[in-house]
């Protein structure tokens, strides 16, 4: 008793001083607590960003309030010092924007180029360029994909796939030498033909990775954590993902069958079998699953064009403005003077405007190209797709937790390179 | 050797010119535009690799893209890019804006131009019909100075906000522009 009594007497002490402090106003109540909002830095250099951008949130406890997102950390002026480059000496700068699919890049730019030139790519230099930017296609849904399962939990699936993807930077390194800045191509063509070693490599690739393909799709596409993690986290309708821009695997998620590579084909994108895969709902599962798709879609591409590969040149007949071999430069007057020409950035193109499109990684990756007759381009304007989508995203993760806003941010696959140019 | 070079630089373009299929669906696009617009709301009409561009006014703009973007025929309601651009020789028309519209139903695609001196660079925003709009108006903004009226937030994106300049106008040259020991003959401008 005498124990019970203590206790009671101290919750009496404890009670009434409780009640002091309270009718001071001094000690914030439950009530206030639940007004209170937090800010919370997700970025610039936050794991589950995977480049540098911020997004300054607000949040009441787990649920986000609002969102507002600051790009701009890696920057480069891209636009700017395109202006002062000899047509050749721009597609580096394109390797940087989306660096998971640099070779669509490299052929988009080149493509644009040639446009404004009026030069005619052979078909064998087409198909190769298909098979690259097929590739690179690949790697940039696998790398999006696999990040999406890291950010759930699921290491397993991204170290399965990103083996098959260090063998297609093998290819890469045959056909051009390069691995993620690959520089591929020139304006005209390819800069070689496929070795053998390439061939081999691509063949023994395309035997071997649809099993890796499988595996990582059973391990995701019908699993109960990842689906609980993934469905109906960050939808958006497709008239909203129109009205905001979307292009690509996003907008397709949301149910609109827009492709570049159908609707506008270039680099032969006509003489290939392939379908277009469209999701419903447009959340995270539905990007998940389109990229996936897209990826078996891209390795029938693959196959048809190497099955098909036309023989004869790899590159225009345009010396203007395609390299000639380095063994008759050393020969031959005119090839010394051409190659003096093309590296110096003598070369005049003519004046115009063209706008070019292909279908990168992420979508609509458009070229807007002003010439006025000099040396290099007088307005180059890239149409980023990321820059132009990433803008709808606090409206996608207005309301949901922030584990949410994690996983729609990983499938939306913001590429920091391509959203600052 | 110069000579050569650019007989052959003008030689494909001349080549490219004619006959392409979109010649004449460009004719259907602009007889609609006019239609639609009036015929007096569009100059400088011209078809560059096949893809009809229009110069209008800053006036004009909004009421324009709005049309197109409601016209049940057109379907042109997807705003692909715009972008500044500056032409410091054209004087009272400076500063411009490029706008590339397209129908995704119909595969049109349609690229307005407006000038306005660089004195003067206001121009209504397009935020209220595309939410896309709004970065795009901010790049501009931050790159060309181009201000727009009605936009709900309107600062720099890619650059630093102290940043007291627009460095994609053309009187920003790439290198140190105070240097005189070093001409620029090979790069041009």
């Amino acid at each position: 008793m005498a124990v019970n009594d203590t206790l009671e007497g101290t919750h009496k002490i404890i009670q009434e001083a409780k009640e002091q402090q309270q009718n001071s106003g001094l000690v914030p109540t439950l009530n206030d607590f639940s007004q209170e909002l937090t800010t919370l830095n997700l970025g610039p250099t936050h794991p589950a960003t995977h480049g540098i951008f911020q997004n300054i949130l607000q949040m009441d406890g787990e649920r986000i309030i609002s969102g507002v997102p600051t790009i701009g950390y890696i920057h480069r002026a891209f636009e700017k010092i395109a202006e002062r480059r000899p047509f050749y000496q721009i597609t580096p700068l394109t390797d940087r924007m989306n660096y998971c699919s640099s070779p669509i890049n490299n052929m988009g730019w080149h493509m644009t180029v040639e446009k404004l030139l009026g030069v005619t790519v052979p078909k064998r230099a087409q198909y190769m360029r298909v098979i690259a930017m097929e590739l690179a296609r690949i790697t940039d849904h696998l790398i999006c994909n696999s990040i999406l399962g890291v950010d759930t939990g699921a290491f397993t699936g991204f170290l399965y796939v990103f083996q098959e993807r260090e063998k297609v930077y093998e290819i890469y390194e045959e056909i051009c030498g390069a691995r993620l800045t690959t520089n591929m191509g020139r304006v005209g063509g390819m800069e070689r033909d496929f070795s053998d070693v390439a061939i081999q490599k691509l063949r023994d690739w395309l035997k071997t990775f649809p099993a890796v393909m499988k595996e990582f799709e059973s391990m995701f596409n019908r699993n109960r954590i990842f689906m609980d993690r993934v469905v109906n986290v960050g939808p958006i309708t497709a008239e909203k993902a129109l009205n905001y821009g979307f292009t690509g695997p996003n907008l397709r998620a949301a149910g609109v069958d827009y492709d570049v590579r159908a609707m506008n084909p270039y680099s032969s994108y006509e003489d290939f079998d392939f379908e277009i895969p469209v999701g419903t709902k447009g959340d995270t599962y539905d990007r998940f699953m389109v990229r996936n798709e897209e990826i078996w879609q891209s390795l029938r591409i693959i196959n048809q064009a190497l099955e098909n590969l036309p023989e004869g040149p790899f590159h225009a007949d345009a010396p203007h403005y395609y390299l000639p071999p380095k063994q008759a430069v050393y020969k031959n007057m005119e090839a010394l003077i051409y190659h003096f020409k093309i590296i110096m950035g003598e070369i005049e193109a003519p004046v115009g405007e063209v706008y070019h499109s292909v279908e990168g990684g992420n979508g609509e990756l458009g070229f807007y190209l002003i010439s006025d007759g000099g040396r290099t381009p007088y307005r180059l304007h890239f149409r980023r797709p990321c820059f132009i989508y990433y803008q709808a995203y606090p409206e996608m993760v207005v309301g949901s937790s922030l584990s949410d806003a994690i996983v729609t941010l990983s499938s939306m696959n913001v590429i920091a390179g391509e959203l600052d140019a | 050797m110069a000579e050569n070079t650019q007989e052959s630089a003008a030689a494909p373009q001349e080549a490219a010119a004619p006959l392409d299929p979109q010649a004449v669906k460009n004719a259907q696009l602009l007889a609609l535009l006019h239609r639609l617009f009036g015929a007096d709301a569009f100059t400088d009409v011209h078809e560059p690799y096949g893809l009809l561009t229009v110069t209008t006014t800053r006036e004009r703009i909004h009421e324009i893209i709005a049309g197109l973007q409601q016209d049940q025929e057109l379907q042109l309601h997807f705003l692909t890019t715009m972008c500044g651009i500056h032409y410091p020789e054209n004087e009272g028309k400076e500063l411009g804006m490029i706008y590339h519209v397209h129908s995704l139903v119909n595969n049109l695609r349609l690229r307005i131009k407006i000038f306005f001196p660089i004195a003067d660079p206001v121009v209504p925003t397009l935020t209220d019909l595309y939410a896309t709009a709004n970065w795009m108006e901010r790049e501009a903004y931050d790159f060309y100075g181009i201000i727009f009226t009605g936009h709900p937030n309107l600062i720099r994106i890619l650059n630093v906000e102290d940043m007291d300049y627009h460095p994609m106008r053309k009187e920003y040259a790439l290198e140190d522009g105070t240097r005189e020991d070093k001409t620029d003959l090979f790069f041009g401008r």
